[in-house]
């Protein structure tokens, strides 16, 4: 394997764990503070994905519509705390469960209803189309270096929010006893609405990003939520570090496992055996990791300390 | 005779009308309603198996689909072997081997999985059992031969002793009889002093571990029985469809399973059986609407299953319970 080869997957691996990330912080945020499984995450971050299309259509500019995008998936994602899931916190699991899986064939549904059942290509602006040379003969598509970047800032900024501002605060108390912080005169139900309302922001946002490459598409939510819920669980349910942590490492894994698991198997096996096996083995890499780490640290690696 | 339940009747009633109506309707030339309810019986089979663990052990399995797909491929690649060559030793039609197969092959796997997973509790278990029906699916999706991602069109149906399963209405015999058989077996296994620590083990464990009892034993080996029965299923859906796709085992259909479950009443012994009964009637009914509606039926579908979760407890089996009964 050569080495421009290398860096381009070890760069798509970290888009692909920044993704994930901002899809699974979300989730981990209203798992930890809530107690909520909410499979319908990955229906905010296809949601985030159309509408940024449609807006990118009606104004005329992609990075615009991002801009304007987050708040209305900021809104959908409030309305669905306070329709649904408020009056789910105090059930179990499986109820949870079932509804948010309700709550997928609606949102998935009124996709199809209002953009229709094919995907919606997002066109970028040409100041992103092009690539960018880093090194000698080594040439990286502008916009993956954008998402990147945009991903590293959404952690950073979720970083400040979370350990140095008095929202922060809060969701980090609420984390760790919500009984008290509802004590203390702190608006409790409006702390989880803004923290669902942040949650859905972070995962359209993920949507809104990977849209240009991939198109917006109805499967898409559905694809991302299974490996979010993958993140979360090997970092450890509630902690954004672990969420942080466990997402690089998902992506690079399951994007380096992808491209060279065949020549990694090609070492000590014949190549049509190689062949054969690498496909089907890094495909289940993920769960592979995930089944490990519950087996042997059923926190996660990295578990919040008080829960 | 002893006096019965309301639900007891309901039981009877429901049994009844699900041994005898869809064969009327073939008989009187409506073919389509025969095949609906062979369906109908097949997923109600399944969610039996799920409503063991999960109803009445507590145990939220997210996976059982991968059982389900498990057991329609012990079906399709031996068929596919006898059709195709290779494989000599599992190339055949035979049921002899078919349904061994399929029972043993899940047994197998629920009880290597079952292992890792019932380490774990609440959403953990919920999540490891879906990865693991996630790594199944992935590994039927990459092995070409077996058609991957396409699927795999079953031929040649299993060859049975007593059954001609090319012929509809003893196709609708065998799964309707496997279905009394699973209701038997669940409700025999639920009764039992087995059956009695794995619901004392759902409703507390460490009672039932100071108590003396492996409580893991136990749920592992409800997990296994549920798991085999589900692929037992698998099998006759793959009969009965000819073709199967790793489609079946995508989590969607364990979370559809799990929706029948709960819908007709967990942990009671009907309830799967209406579940499975309602969901493929709405089914039906809502993508059958007039055009545009029909194509849109996962919406109304969807509205209804929020609300079945948000405002009926204990499922429709419940409805129809008295107090003492639950």
């Amino acid at each position: 394997m050569d080495t421009t080869l290398l860096v381009i997957q070890v760069l798509n691996g970290l888009q692909l764990g920044l993704l994930l990330f901002l899809v699974a912080s979300g989730l981990t945020l209203v798992f930890g503070i809530l107690d909520f499984v909410n499979l319908a995450h990955g229906s905010l971050y296809m949601l985030g994905a159309f509408v940024c299309a449609s807006l990118t259509y009606a104004l005329g500019n992609f990075l615009l519509a991002v801009v304007v995008a987050l708040p209305v998936v900021g809104v959908i994602g409030y309305l669905t705390e306070r329709v649904v899931a408020r009056s789910l916190y105090a059930r179990d699991h499986l109820d949870q469960v079932l509804a948010t899986f309700g709550l997928i064939l609606v949102f998935d549904t009124s996709a199809h209803v209002i953009w229709g059942p094919e995907g919606i290509a997002v066109p970028l602006p040409d100041w992103l189309n092009g690539q960018v040379a880093l090194g000698s003969g080594l040439e990286v598509p502008t916009f993956r270096l954008l998402i990147i970047a945009a991903g590293l800032a959404a952690a950073g900024g979720l970083f400040w929010l979370v350990n140095y501002t008095r929202l922060g605060m809060l969701i980090r108390a609420g984390a760790s006893n919500r009984t008290m912080v509802s004590a203390l005169g702190i608006d409790i139900q409006m702390l989880f609405s803004l923290v669902f309302a942040l949650g859905a922001m972070l995962a359209g946002l993920a949507g809104m990003l990977i849209a240009p490459i991939t198109e917006a598409n109805i499967g898409m939510g559905n694809s991302i939520i299974i490996t979010a819920f993958v993140v979360i669980i090997v970092g450890g349910i509630g902690s954004i570090k672990g969420a942080f942590i466990a997402a690089l490492l998902i992506g690079l894994i399951d994007t380096l496992g992808r491209a060279f698991l065949d020549d990694l198997f090609g070492l000590f096996m014949s190549s049509a055996a190689a062949e054969n096996s690498a496909p089907a083995v890094s495909a289940m890499l993920i769960y592979l990791i995930m089944a490990l780490v519950l087996a042997l640290r059923p926190q996660g690696l990295f578990p919040p300390k008080v829960r | 005779m002893p006096t019965m339940s309301k639900r007891g009747w309901i039981t009877l009633v429901v049994l009844i009308l699900l041994a005898v109506l869809p064969p009327l309707f073939y008989l009187g030339g409506q073919a389509f309603y025969l095949d609906l309810a062979t369906r109908l019986v097949i997923l109600a089979i399944a969610a039996v198996s799920l409503n063991l663990i999960l109803g009445y052990g507590g145990l939220v399995s997210f996976g059982h689909a991968a059982f389900v797909g498990l057991g329609a491929y012990a079906v399709g690649i031996p068929a596919h072997h006898w059709l195709y060559g290779g494989w000599d030793a599992i190339a055949t039609l035979s049921g002899w081997l078919h349904i061994p197969l399929a029972v043993g092959v899940t047994a197998l796997f629920a009880l290597l999985t079952g292992l890792v997973c019932l380490r774990t509790k609440g959403v953990y278990f919920i999540m490891i059992t879906m990865a693991f029906a996630q790594m199944v699916y992935y590994l039927i999706v990459s092995i070409e031969e077996y058609g991957g991602d396409d699927g795999l069109v079953i031929d040649s149906r299993t060859e049975l002793a007593f059954f001609d399963l090319d012929k509809p209405l003893q196709m609708y015999a065998l799964c309707f009889l496997s279905l009394l058989v699973a209701l038997g077996l669940v409700r025999m296994i639920v009764n039992s002093r087995f059956g009695m620590v794995l619901q004392g083990a759902k409703g507390n464990p460490e009672r039932m571990a100071t108590l003396g009892f492996n409580t893991y034993a136990y749920r592992l080996t409800a997990y296994v029985i549920s798991g085999a029965m589900c692929g037992y299923a698998g099998a006759l859906l793959g009969n009965f469809t000819t073709f199967i796709s790793p489609e079946m085992m995508d989590w969607h259909r364990s979370g559809e399973l799990m929706f029948m479950v709960i819908l007709g009443g967990a942990a009671t012994t009907i309830g799967p059986v209406l579940g499975a009964t309602v969901f493929i009637v709405l089914e039906e009914v809502l993508s059958s609407l007039p055009h545009p509606f029909g194509i849109y039926w996962q919406l109304p579908f969807g509205l209804l299953l929020i609300l079945v979760v948000m405002f009926i407890r204990g499922g429709l089996a419940g409805l129809f319970s008295g107090r003492k009964e639950r």
